[in-house]
């Protein structure tokens, strides 16, 4: 079964640009990546748009979709209104380059900005012992596919360039949480503290756990509750509780 | 004279998924300036899908397990056609390369005495794979890049300057590598983002580009697997060898159209799932080819029972080697009892609770229910053959990753050897890493021995190259790239698919010849500026000459191995076994008959002391008679009984 679709694509580059009509069919079950495929071999091959795996893996695709943060290789068109427009925009939050692809530059900056894992001093390769139990934190932020449709929803970047340069994003606050949470790295001994320094120059404070980038995240991971908020409460308390903080260092360093 | 943007390095890897970054950062601790070149997003290359895991004889779940074992399992996946010595070093440094990613912040599934977990695998003997539940890939791929970063960290700290040695070049494209005389002098491409071109001018250029799945309609693979590598190891003189040999999965999802091709799980069948045809009937039980009677179930309860007692009974013929069910669906399907949309039904909602499915397999149940609206806690998934990986690739040194060309470097999927005929699961991954860093080490040792006598960048080359990538903007009313690539997936799909044919193949040569020329004069409209029509247009070079690699190997092997079954030469050859068929660039090629030269090789003689770890009643089923070891009363009688295929099959995928 097939029919047709208006598609109202963003079109441009970093000088301006205008939504674009596209009469488009479309086919059982197809998603919305290949109703833009569609509209690229047959209307507009110049028609630029990031994709790789389509299938939800890579997290190229990331577009607007009514105005909402998705991968366009997993939103099934059968999951939108029936019979109305389909508007494709580029993510907001970052600099267009052309027509969907945005400059996404700003999350590789974040992402070197984060001090790397430190491996525990001793230990060899081979050696590494750790309880399942004890990695199921940190293995729920590894499922990040880099999407950073987190990093587009958030309204503390969303629409305010001015604050990009002091913070990371949900997606590289999560990053420090995910270290912090490794059962074997050795930040502590090395006189790292990744809570404190999330919230002293990763902007952590800004973030007022509204919960949006979760809510976006195609990979449903709590990226509030189970990074975020456990990162501020304990950054809150070692700035504030100088005993908490004394007493976190001792148990690091047995 | 062409203007571009240049830099230089000593060594240029072009590629960043598992075998390129593993490259680079050797590159890079070998003290080299090393440059990243790839034409997607960092942390976007194809390696991010792998699914199932890696595959390493720490012997964490049994500790029977050791190289020796992981080396025979890999030589029968292969059909013992693999370079045995790359087979040999694989085996042997796998561990050693899963160990060292926990030391770079890998989190991988434990054990429950706290090490690496490790999970069963078709044709691998025991629990091999080291995995993260269903997404192993991308723990790879991050785990590389983040260690990146960290060397980038170091240098920002030592030079102020995170790229002083390592750099990355996203969504750059390489469309030729350049040469100096014989000797690569560095790499030409172009930005997708603005268009312009640039030259990296490098001593070693390091291959790491993937695979080549994107000739084919159905297929598992990503947007990126245009076989650029293969193509430009070609067109800089190197040579590809079993190119012929390309893997097709047997479960593929087949609706809707849209995810056609995208992978099931074998995990699946290791977990109970069924295939069944339209009448409903298990009809794996048809097809157990007469070598593997003794080790399959006869009857439904005997595999059945398998599930729980694997010690008293035989498995199911569900889990036969990829390659037979591959076959098996592609005859129900022929004789008209497939599914409604060409498959046949994967059941496991009649077989285990809703619960536990969902349990065993997550990313299945949301995938089938995000994209097909199907519920398989309740209902059968449709699926069909995939086009997964290539077996083929540029022919290299085992040791040294170098190919014919002095400066060439191959590693990963773009290189051939090490999987012979057939490719186990888990052995890519695996093979990503050991591969790669010997790449990386000896590209710097090559660059290092360069010296003074650097090679020079010509300037003819890049006036070439540009005028080549710019043709498709002046192609007057030139044919649509996209129409061109669908017919040319078309081709490869019905002509040189799973079942291959003599006149088949002959008329895919010929529809390659005219698509060639055809492509010629694709032309696309706009500017230069992240273009995708332009950038396809220049992709179909590569993709023209790869599958004429594939065709013209496929018609000349007369016989039916691993990735490649010939209808009319059903089975396979022993003296084929020691034929090697490289392809190459014809000198001059002729219009109408394409641009590659097949050439046979020998496939050199497996040392003897690896010989002697299969016992002679195994070999003799892939040897010939004077291949085989003189002295059989020499070898160790305990190896002259190991089963051939006492594998465990179970919780398999790819
Ligand atoms: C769905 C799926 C599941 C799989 N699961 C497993 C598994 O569980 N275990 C396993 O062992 N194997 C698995 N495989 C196979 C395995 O994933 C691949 O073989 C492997 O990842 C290939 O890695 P690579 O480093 O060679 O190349 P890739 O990871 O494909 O990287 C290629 C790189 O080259 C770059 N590139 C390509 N062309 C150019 C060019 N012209 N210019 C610049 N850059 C270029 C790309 O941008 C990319 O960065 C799976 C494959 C698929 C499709
Ligand atoms: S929870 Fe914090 S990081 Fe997430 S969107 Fe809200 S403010 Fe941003
Ligand atoms: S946390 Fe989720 S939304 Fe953010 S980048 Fe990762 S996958 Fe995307
Ligand atoms: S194309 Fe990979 S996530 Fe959509």
């Amino acid at each position: 079964m097939s029919y047709e679709a208006t598609f109202r694509v963003w079109r441009g580059d970093a000088e301006g640009g205008e939504l674009t009509d596209f009469q488009v069919e479309v086919n059982d079950g197809e998603v919305v990546l290949d109703v833009v495929h569609r509209i690229q071999a047959t209307q507009a091959p110049d028609l630029a748009v990031r994709w790789n795996c389509k299938a939800g893996k890579c997290g190229s695709c990331s577009a607007e979709i009514n105005g909402r943060p998705r991968l366009m290789c997993m939103t099934r068109m059968s999951t939108l209104p029936p019979g109305e427009t389909v508007t494709i925009t580029p993510m907001r939050t970052f600099p267009v380059l052309r027509d969907l692809v945005t400059d996404v530059g700003f999350n590789y900056q974040k992402a070197r900005e984060i001090p790397a894992f430190i491996p525990p001093q001793g230990v060899k390769p081979g050696e590494y012992r750790m309880q399942q139990e004890d990695v199921n934190r940190s293995q729920e932020f590894r499922k990040c596919i880099e999407c950073f449709l987190c990093q587009d929803t958030c309204h503390v970047v969303r629409d305010h360039e001015e604050n990009k340069p002091a913070f990371a994003g949900p997606r590289f606050l999560m990053r420090m949480a995910e270290l912090d949470m490794h059962p074997l790295d050795a930040a502590g001994d090395q006189g790292l503290d990744r809570k404190a320094t999330a919230q002293e120059e990763h902007g952590l404070g800004y973030c007022n756990i509204t919960k949006c980038c979760t809510e976006v995240c195609p990979e449903g991971i709590k990226i509030t509750d189970n990074a975020l908020i456990p990162l501020k409460e304990r950054a809150v308390d070692r700035k504030y509780d100088p005993l908490v903080w004394l007493g976190s260092k001792i148990s690091r360093r047995r | 004279m062409t203007e571009v943007e240049r830099h230089g390095f000593d060594v240029v890897v072009v590629g960043a998924g598992g075998a390129g970054l593993r490259a680079a950062i050797e590159a890079r601790e070998q003290g080299r300036r090393t440059a990243i070149i790839c034409k997607s997003l960092f942390g976007k290359a194809h390696t991010v899908m792998a699914e199932g895991g890696i595959a390493a004889s720490m012997g964490n779940v049994n500790d029977q397990d050791n190289w020796q074992v992981h080396f025979r399992d890999t030589m029968r996946g292969g059909k013992f056609l693999n370079h045995w010595r790359m087979a040999e070093l694989h085996a042997k440094e796998a561990p050693e390369r899963v160990w060292e990613l926990e030391t770079w912040g890998a989190l991988f599934d434990r054990t429950k005495d706290g090490r690496i977990s490790q999970r069963n695998f078709g044709g691998h003997e025991y629990p091999r794979l080291a995995h993260v539940g269903d997404r192993t890939g991308l723990e790879l791929i991050r785990t590389l890049q983040q260690k990146v970063v960290s060397l980038q960290q170091e240098d920002f700290r030592e030079h102020g300057d995170y790229e002083a040695r390592i750099k990355v070049f996203q969504e750059y494209t390489v469309t030729r590598v350049l040469k100096d005389g014989d000797r690569v002098s560095g790499v030409f491409g172009y930005q997708r983002e603005s268009g312009r071109f640039f030259v990296i001018e490098a001593p070693a250029v390091v291959l790491a580009t993937g695979g080549i799945g994107k000739s084919f309609k159905v297929t598992s693979n990503s947007w990126e697997y245009t076989g650029d590598g293969h193509a430009l190891a070609l067109l800089a003189g190197a040579s590809l060898i079993n190119m012929e040999f390309v893997q097709f999965h047997p479960t593929g999802m087949v609706w809707p159209p849209s995810v056609k091709g995208i992978l099931v799980t074998e995990s699946v069948r290791g977990d109970g799932g069924v295939l069944r045809n339209s009448d409903g009937k298990r009809f794996m039980f048809d097809y157990i080819p007469d070598v593997f009677r003794e080790k399959y179930a006869e009857t439904e309860e005997e595999g059945d029972r398998w599930y729980q007692d694997q010690a008293n009974n035989r498995r199911p013929p569900e889990l036969l080697p990829r390659d037979e069910v591959a076959r098996a669906i592609n005859s129900e399907v022929k004789a008209g009892r497939g599914t409604p949309h060409g498959g046949v039904f994967l059941d496991v909602s009649t077989r285990l609770p809703a619960e536990e499915i969902r349990r065993r397999l997550p990313s299945m149940h949301h995938q089938f229910k995000e994209l097909a609206d199907v519920d398989i806690t309740a209902e059968p998934m449709e699926v069909g053959p995939t086009c997964h990986y290539v077996m083929g690739g540029v022919e290299v040194d085992p040791d040294t990753a170098s190919s014919c060309v002095p400066g060439l470097f191959a590693a990963g999927e773009v290189a051939g050897g090490m999987h012979g005929s057939n490719r186990l699961g888990g052995n890519s991954l695996s093979d990503l890493l050991v591969f790669g860093r010997r790449a990386g080490l000896h590209a710097a040792q090559y660059a290092d021995t360069a010296g003074d006598d650097r090679p020079v960048v010509d300037q003819e080359q890049i006036d070439a190259a540009a005028e080549e990538a710019l043709a498709p903007f002046s192609a007057d009313g030139g044919e649509n790239p996209y129409g061109l690539h669908q017919e040319l997936q078309q081709s490869m799909n019905d002509l040189v698919g799973i079942i291959r044919r003599e006149g088949e193949m002959e008329e895919a040569l010929q529809r390659l010849a005219t698509l060639g020329e055809r492509a010629e004069s694709a032309g696309v409209e706009g500017h230069r500026q992240f273009n995708p029509g332009w950038h396809l247009a220049l992709d179909l070079r590569n993709m023209l000459l790869v599958s004429e690699c594939v065709a013209r190997a496929a018609l000349e092997r007369q016989e039916s191995r691993g990735g490649h079954t010939r209808e009319d030469h059903p089975a396979m050859a022993a003296e084929w076994r020691r034929v090697l068929l490289a392809c190459s660039l014809a000198d001059k090629p002729v219009p109408g008959e394409g641009a590659i030269v097949l050439q046979r090789k020998a496939n050199p003689a497996i040392r003897e002391d690896l010989l002697a770890l299969f016992g002679v009643d195994e070999l003799k089923k892939y040897l010939t008679e004077d291949e085989l070891p003189g002295a059989e009363a020499d070898l160790p009688p305990q190896r002259a009984d190991v089963d051939a295929d006492k594998k465990s099959e179970n919780g398999a995928e790819h």
